[in-house]
């Protein structure tokens, strides 16, 4: 593709004599070069979800011996939208897409809310121990014991400190959230180039000013790892949080434990997974183009479309 | 500091006037782990001197330059320079990756805290110099080595400076792109008047460039080597094939044939 290319831009410049072989070249790229690559793009993931839909209705159909079975534990794909996400907009139902919103929406808000919490506390926090050794030393195994503490366990005392309702479900996200956040821009920031550092040793610049102008936007990439990280983090911790406090506002968690209680609500349970697995979906992918706006001009890992 | 020893400047038609822009006088340097780098190494480089260091890896020419530059302390001697105005040139192009060419060129100026409308000229007249004129916008992972290290010159020069210190610049480049450089670079020697240091492990590309040419031993370095070069300025490429030229390096690469046992 690339080498038809360049003979293109090669006969472009030689100009008239080759117009018109030229213009037999150019359709073959034109017509299918941007169409075609987008369903080489698409093809793989595609068979993947076929083979996936197939695999689960072959599944239900062989495991269970009746319908009503198959609805109340496993059901098939198409019940799982036909009784859990319609009707799409029934103000009257109880069923359907509309009732889930409001759960979606504060799920959408706490792990945004948390995720921005993680980041700026995350790289605030690497920037501190990246200050120097005795301080990365004195923070570095509290962070790792905040990684490893089961979060869950300590519920009631989370509760006592942070009250059962929004507070303490935002803690959550945040405390699984941060850690990569943390641990990424750390180690973004210790990879600075050596050279580029004596090149600022030489203009004497300030600590803050080697930390704004070199550090912060060598470890982007590094940071931006971690941020993609975090959020698939944030939304499992605001979801989890959701089964454990439920005071107050409430998210998709309680959404789908309440429609765990009962078999017969199994289609509205996998239709509420399913939105909070497409919501994760939908924040990886902002953070993916996020990053590649941000990189894309400079870093090796970013190929530019030509 | 007058220029009483100054016997081994008086060479070529870029005479060195006044005092000399960087000293080095008896400079030693062991580091800590007892590594005895640099002996006792004593010269001038003054203002239209271009000064080439060569020696075998790891003799500590180096660390002269980085002495000089104030990035690494000396243990021994004394090392006489103004720091508020030096180039210094990295074997590597050093470009932030994440700034286009007219930025990483504005860097060192933006550093040192020079006004914004004083930069902008200072460095469209620095890329003019190293003609990179139309590549302004330029990502450095879009330029070639030859380019990113043009870039690199710019970034000094901006700021004027007196003193010119270059680390094997061209070690990573290829013959042609490297001797293209060098003439670029003594056109620019030749413009801007400054004092150059250059350190390479190439002989040919230290004769090319350089008023004089210090040998050093293989470590603990010390000088074992002093060569005027007495070819005027402008040089041309062909310089680089006449006898003269050959001769002069047969005699440097003899000296560090013996810098090695």
């Amino acid at each position: 593709m690339t080498a038809l290319d360049d003979i293109l831009a090669a006969d472009t410049e030689q100009g008239v004599a080759i117009a018109a072989i030229e213009e037999d070249l150019a359709k073959v790229p034109e017509g299918a070069s941007p169409k075609s690559q987008r369903a080489k793009n698409l093809i793989p993931p595609l068979i993947t979800f076929v083979l996936f839909i197939t695999v689960w209705y072959l599944y239900t159909w062989s495991r269970f011996d009746n319908a009503a079975q198959r609805r109340n534990a496993l059901p098939y794909p198409h019940t799982v939208i036909t009784d859990g996400f319609l009707p799409l907009w029934d103000p009257l139902s109880r069923n359907g897409l509309r009732p889930i919103l409001p759960y979606m929406w504060s799920t959408v808000k706490i792990t945004l809310m948390g995720l921005a919490i993680a980041l700026v506390l995350g790289i605030t926090i690497a920037v501190i121990m990246n200050l120097s050794k005795g301080m990365e030393r004195a923070i570095f195994p509290y962070a790792v014991i905040l990684q490893t503490v089961p979060i869950l366990a300590i519920t009631p005392l989370l509760t006592q400190l942070f009250g059962e309702e929004l507070g303490v479900r935002l803690v959550v996200t945040v405390l699984i959230a941060i850690f990569p956040v943390v641990t990424n821009t750390l180690f973004g920031l210790q990879s600075t180039d050596r050279l580029h550092h004596d090149l600022f040793t030489l203009n004497n610049v300030s600590r803050w000013t080697r930390l704004t102008k070199l550090e912060l936007p060598s470890a982007t990439p590094a940071i931006m790892t971690g941020v993609r990280i975090a959020a698939g983090g944030a939304v499992i911790g605001s979801i989890v949080a959701d089964f454990f406090f439920s005071k107050g506002e409430k998210g998709m968690g309680y959404y789908i434990k309440m429609r765990q209680l009962r078999a017969v609500e199994r289609p509205e349970m996998f239709a509420g997974t399913i939105m909070a697995t497409l919501f994760g979906i939908i924040i990886f992918l902002i953070v993916g183009w996020v990053t590649n706006r941000a990189i894309r001009n400079w870093h090796e890992s970013v190929r530019k479309p030509s | 500091m007058t220029t009483s020893d100054a016997p081994a400047q008086a060479v070529g038609t870029a005479v060195g006037v006044g005092s000399p822009a960087l000293r080095f006088v008896n400079t030693s340097m062991t580091f800590a782990d007892g590594t005895h780098a640099v002996d006792n190494v004593s010269f001038d480089v003054a203002p239209g001197e271009f000064v080439a260091v060569v020696g075998p890896s790891g003799c500590g020419k180096s660390t002269l330059l980085r002495i000089a530059s104030g990035l690494q302390s000396h243990t021994g001697g004394a090392c006489e320079i103004d720091r508020s105005s030096i180039g210094y040139v990295f074997q590597d192009p050093t470009l932030l990756p994440w700034r286009t060419v007219q930025r990483n060129v504005e860097l060192n100026a933006e550093l040192q805290g020079m006004d914004k409308a004083a930069r902008l000229d200072k460095a469209r007249a620095a890329i003019e110099l190293v003609n990179l004129v139309g590549h302004e916008k330029k990502y450095p992972k879009q330029l070639s080595g030859g380019m990113k290290m043009r870039c690199s010159l710019a970034r000094s020069l901006v700021l004027n400076p007196k003193v010119f210190l270059f680390d094997e610049p061209f070690g990573a480049l290829d013959e042609i792109t490297r001797e293209r450089l060098n003439d670029e670079l003594l056109r620019l020697f030749q413009s801007e008047k400054f004092a150059g240091l250059f350190i390479t492990h190439s002989i040919q590309e230290a004769v090319y460039l350089s008023t004089r040419v210090i040998v050093m031993s293989a470590r603990p370095g010390r000088i074992i080597g002093d060569y005027p070069v007495p070819f005027d300025f402008p040089r041309e490429h062909d310089l680089r094939y006449s006898a003269e030229f050959a001769e002069l390096c047969g005699k440097i690469s003899a000296d560090l044939k013996d810098a090695h046992s």
